[in-house]
């Protein structure tokens, strides 16, 4: 195995904790990754902020309707028992507890749960869309990230440096190296590539990790 | 009653100074781009409308739209959650030069601010961005142990609406997901202008597939072959 999980496997891995039925927004770019991974024989039901349940694949290239788009604004087609609806009923789904698993990306999660994932600062143009809306209301709210950034630095820390989407709203994290909790103001360790210390992951986490009982073997397939 | 008008140009006509003007889509999608574009042609015949504030999801993309109308000058401020697209440049480079007024707000509460203003709701709480910095100054209250951030409603003096049915009392259908903000903002405008790909009589639609009931609309104007932004600027088109 590799020495870090490629976005595909970090998808991959998130793919396995969502349920058969489960209702799941996966948040625009990466996270969206997580669709293509869903194991036999289980089918979520994924939502989109602009107003459709249960949409599917892209369509051939040639074939789009652009009144058919997802978040992210590409497009997208609809599977049997799909619905439509308008913003205000799509963030009553979202805030109103309905929806099972948010999936998003990060830039800073902390050991407190708190997320950054919408600004780097006060540099260029800034646009929130849907993000803050997501973090309060899954039952579970999940991020998948490189353990560190491209630079090298932990993207999981005491406190959050860049500007904050939620407080206190992650719930587990998937990243290249490992599977973590937050739970009780900590980083409860879960999972982590077999290959990899845990001093060699501690010392690519910004924060303390803790541990749970038994710390599992990350295995992912090649993909 | 027949709430119809002969053309865009009538339709946008009421539409002045200063006005606050709701323009439903998300992206592209619903996005009723001939009635934006008769607004444009009419600002660059007459020097009006100017210093228009847009409620809209996003700031348009290429140069058509949303980001045509932006591009002429006549919108002072954009209310908008993701001001950001795969071409963005027309408000970036505005907003970079300090030519635009940005308020950001996260894309459900931008949504329940438009449905609360068309409900005659003042103010509500949300959780969606307490502790962040888009909470900044707003009223914080706990309701069962949780803190929710007071919002105030979002009300507009015009609406400008796509939508695929309407009969001539105004009553709509929409098509896929262009709905989107649609339905609330023709709630919160005093005056919404519709257009519609097909305008029938009253009873051709059946009232069970009523999205948005006719009381919410005020004029409606029949575009059959409306234009998608994503075709347009895919074809480099310039408004």
């Amino acid at each position: 195995m590799s020495e870090t999980l490629s976005n595909a496997q970090i998808a991959w891995r998130a793919a396995q904790d969502i349920a058969d039925g489960a209702y799941v927004n996966l948040g625009i770019g990466f996270p969206e990754m997580v669709a293509k991974f869903q194991p036999p024989g289980r089918q979520a039901i994924f939502h989109t902020e602009n107003g459709i349940l249960n949409f599917g694949e892209a369509p051939a290239p040639g074939e789009e309707d652009w009144d058919l788009i997802n978040a992210g604004k590409k497009a997208v087609t609809l599977k049997p028992g799909a619905a439509f609806f308008h913003h205000a009923d799509s963030f009553a789904m979202v805030r109103g507890g309905h929806l099972d698993v948010a999936i998003l990306g990060a830039y800073q999660v902390a050991e407190t749960g708190d997320l950054a994932n919408w600004s780097t600062g006060p540099k260029g143009v800034p646009a929130v869309g849907g993000a803050m809306d997501l973090v309060h209301g899954a039952k579970r709210v999940a991020v998948i990230t490189d353990h560190v950034t491209k630079d090298g630095k932990p993207k999981l820390v005491e406190r959050c440096t860049l500007p904050l989407t939620g407080v206190g709203c992650v719930t587990r994290v998937y990243t290249s190296l490992a599977v973590i909790d937050i739970a009780g103001g900590h980083f409860v360790l879960r999972e982590k590539l077999p290959t990899l210390s845990l001093e060699a992951l501690q010392a690519q986490t910004g924060a303390k990790l803790y541990l749970d009982g038994p710390v599992a073997d990350l295995i992912v397939p090649e993909i | 009653m027949d709430k119809t008008v002969p053309n865009l140009a009538t339709a946008v006509a009421g539409i002045h100074d200063g006005a606050t003007v709701m323009i439903g889509g998300f992206g592209g999608s619903g996005a009723p781009i001939e009635l934006i574009h008769a607004l444009i042609d009419r600002f660059r015949a007459t020097g009006h409308p100017t210093g228009l504030t847009v409620v809209n999801n996003n700031a348009g993309n290429g140069h058509v739209g949303l980001a045509a109308l932006i591009e002429t000058g006549m919108v002072a401020k954009l209310i908008c959650s993701f001001p950001r697209s795969a071409d963005p440049v027309v408000f970036t480079e505005l907003y970079k030069a300090g030519k635009i007024e940005l308020e950001l707000v996260p894309q459900g509460t931008l949504a329940e601010r438009i449905r609360a203003g068309g409900a005659g709701i003042p103010a509500f709480y949300t959780p969606t961005g307490y502790g962040t910095d888009l909470a900044a100054g707003k009223k914080i209250e706990e309701f069962d142990g949780r803190p929710y951030v007071q919002e105030r409603w979002l009300k507009a003096d015009f609406a400008l609406v796509k939508a695929e049915r309407a009969d001539r009392m105004g009553n709509l259908t929409y098509r896929a997901a262009s709905r989107n903000f649609g339905p609330l903002m023709c709630m919160a405008a005093a005056e919404t202008i519709v257009q519609a790909r097909t305008v029938v009589d009253p009873g051709a639609i059946d009232p069970e597939a009523v999205v948005t009931p006719g009381i919410f609309v005020q004029k409606i104007v029949e575009v059959t072959a409306p234009q998608q932004e994503e075709t347009l600027n895919r074809a480099g088109a310039v408004h």
